[in-house]
């Protein structure tokens, strides 16, 4: 019960988060948006050259450090890993196209639907499609095997890193590349996206609110706790939207999107189908990250290297619609992803 | 008694292994745990499948008592 409230505090004030840093500057309906954020820092260090998406958004780097701090505080830290990193960094790669072909992470697609956008609504569809088939394999054996305790270096050293990072944007911002304008040279001040990354980080740790968990914990084993945290994020924001005039239902015109179905569900779907494999949403992904987990450390630097190649190579859609070298990448990812999947458990019946 | 060693696995294995056990109609079982995510998600669906929990912590994290209500 005690879980349950946790879960559904902790999403309405992720809810109030996004709707406030949206009106602080955030791009509309990008409050949160992990594969967004990671897209803009991978462009502000230089990793991709599409000038309206560079930013080293602060809310990333709060969420790491949120994550690592409160984890060593409570003394859940645990440095591990060892489990595939190679398998999981290609699947975080496509996981990372399929993010950018629908235009925005599982935490997005909520805000979208919160904003009015039914386009999420059809991403939302293949997002719980892809779980599905995730959710299938899992049960008929799908593993990337054990991880490991590591050194406490080995854990910590990527929380290290975002710390430098916040260094460097605090008072190296010249080294880092910055948005002149589009959505990268939209963003709340500073140090309030660097708080709230801070604030939500430590929360998504404390109740593991993942928001690809829900849908599959529902298809597994009909267990809805999870979900809870997913739909108090939507019912929050949808209401602040409704209350500050920032819904606006519908198909077209909405921001930051495109309204072409099939890609909006394939996209999400390969979203869904990948991090069910990788055991848990980007969002997650980076928490775990904080909490001395080397293998989802390894998953955010396949999310940047996807949305490294995702904007140097025209993968990425814009408002016009997905590219046709962005089609061709999400059918691929679902191809390897399936022999991934396909690989290892052929493996764990031989062993 | 059967022992599930869940250890090192990715959410959600640590449950699937434990579920793949009770749908045998196992009474008794110990789960073998090394986060507190995995214990968390392990007692909440072995309470949810009528089953008592008792958790012991070990070295590497903790082992799970359950037994059919």
């Amino acid at each position: 019960m005690q879980e349950k409230r946790n879960l559904i505090v902790a999403g309405s004030l992720f809810g109030i988060i996004a709707v406030g840093l949206v009106v602080l500057g955030n791009p509309a309906n990008m409050g949160f948006c992990i594969a967004c954020f990671y897209r803009d820092l991978a462009g502000s260090l230089g990793l991709h050259a599409a000038a309206p998406v560079q930013y080293a958004r602060p809310e990333i780097m709060g969420l790491i450090l949120g994550s690592f701090l409160i984890s060593s505080l409570k003394g859940e830290f645990k440095s591990r890993g060892g489990s595939s990193p190679v398998l999981r960094f290609i699947i975080a790669f496509f996981v990372m196209i399929g993010a950018l072909v629908f235009l925005g992470c599982p935490f997005r697609m909520i805000l979208r639907l919160a904003g009015g956008d039914l386009n999420a609504l059809v991403g939302l569809v293949g997002f719980s499609a892809g779980i599905g088939v995730g959710a299938i394999l899992l049960n008929k054996g799908f593993s990337l095997g054990r991880s490991y305790s590591q050194s406490r270096a080995e854990g910590s050293a990527f929380s290290m890193a975002a710390f430098v990072l916040v260094g460097i944007v605090l008072f190296l911002p010249m080294l880092l590349k910055a948005s002149t304008s589009g959505p990268g040279s939209q963003h709340a001040p500073l140090l309030i996206s660097l708080l709230a990354g801070l604030i939500v980080g430590s929360l998504a740790q404390r109740t593991r609110l993942c928001m690809a968990g829900g849908i599959r914990d529902l298809f597994l084993f009909k267990d809805p706790t999870l979900l809870l945290g997913s739909a108090a994020v939507l019912v929050t924001a949808l209401m602040l939207n409704l209350t500050t005039g920032s819904f606006k239902l519908g198909f077209t015109g909405q921001p930051i999107a495109h309204t072409q179905w099939l890609w909006n569900f394939l996209g999400m779907g390969l979203v869904g189908y990948g991090s069910v494999l990788l055991g848990g949403c980007p969002l997650r992904q980076t928490i775990l990250a904080g909490e001395g987990n080397s293998d989802s450390a390894v998953t955010v630097l396949g999310f940047l290297a996807g949305a490294a190649v995702s904007h140097n190579f025209g993968l990425a859609s814009s408002a016009q619609g997905a590219t046709t070298a962005g089609k061709i990448a999400t059918l691929i990812g679902f191809a390897v992803i399936t022999l991934i999947a396909f690989a290892v458990m052929r493996k764990q019946t031989r062993s | 008694m059967q022992i599930v060693d869940t250890r090192g696995l990715s959410c959600p294995q640590p449950v699937i292994e434990t579920k793949k056990v009770i749908d045998t109609k196992e009474t008794e079982l110990q789960v073998l745990v090394d986060t507190i995510a995995a214990k968390e998600n392990v007692s909440r669906y072995a309470k949810a499948a009528k089953f008592s929990v008792s958790d012991t912590k070990t070295a590497y994290g903790w082992s799970l008592e359950l037994k059919k209500l």
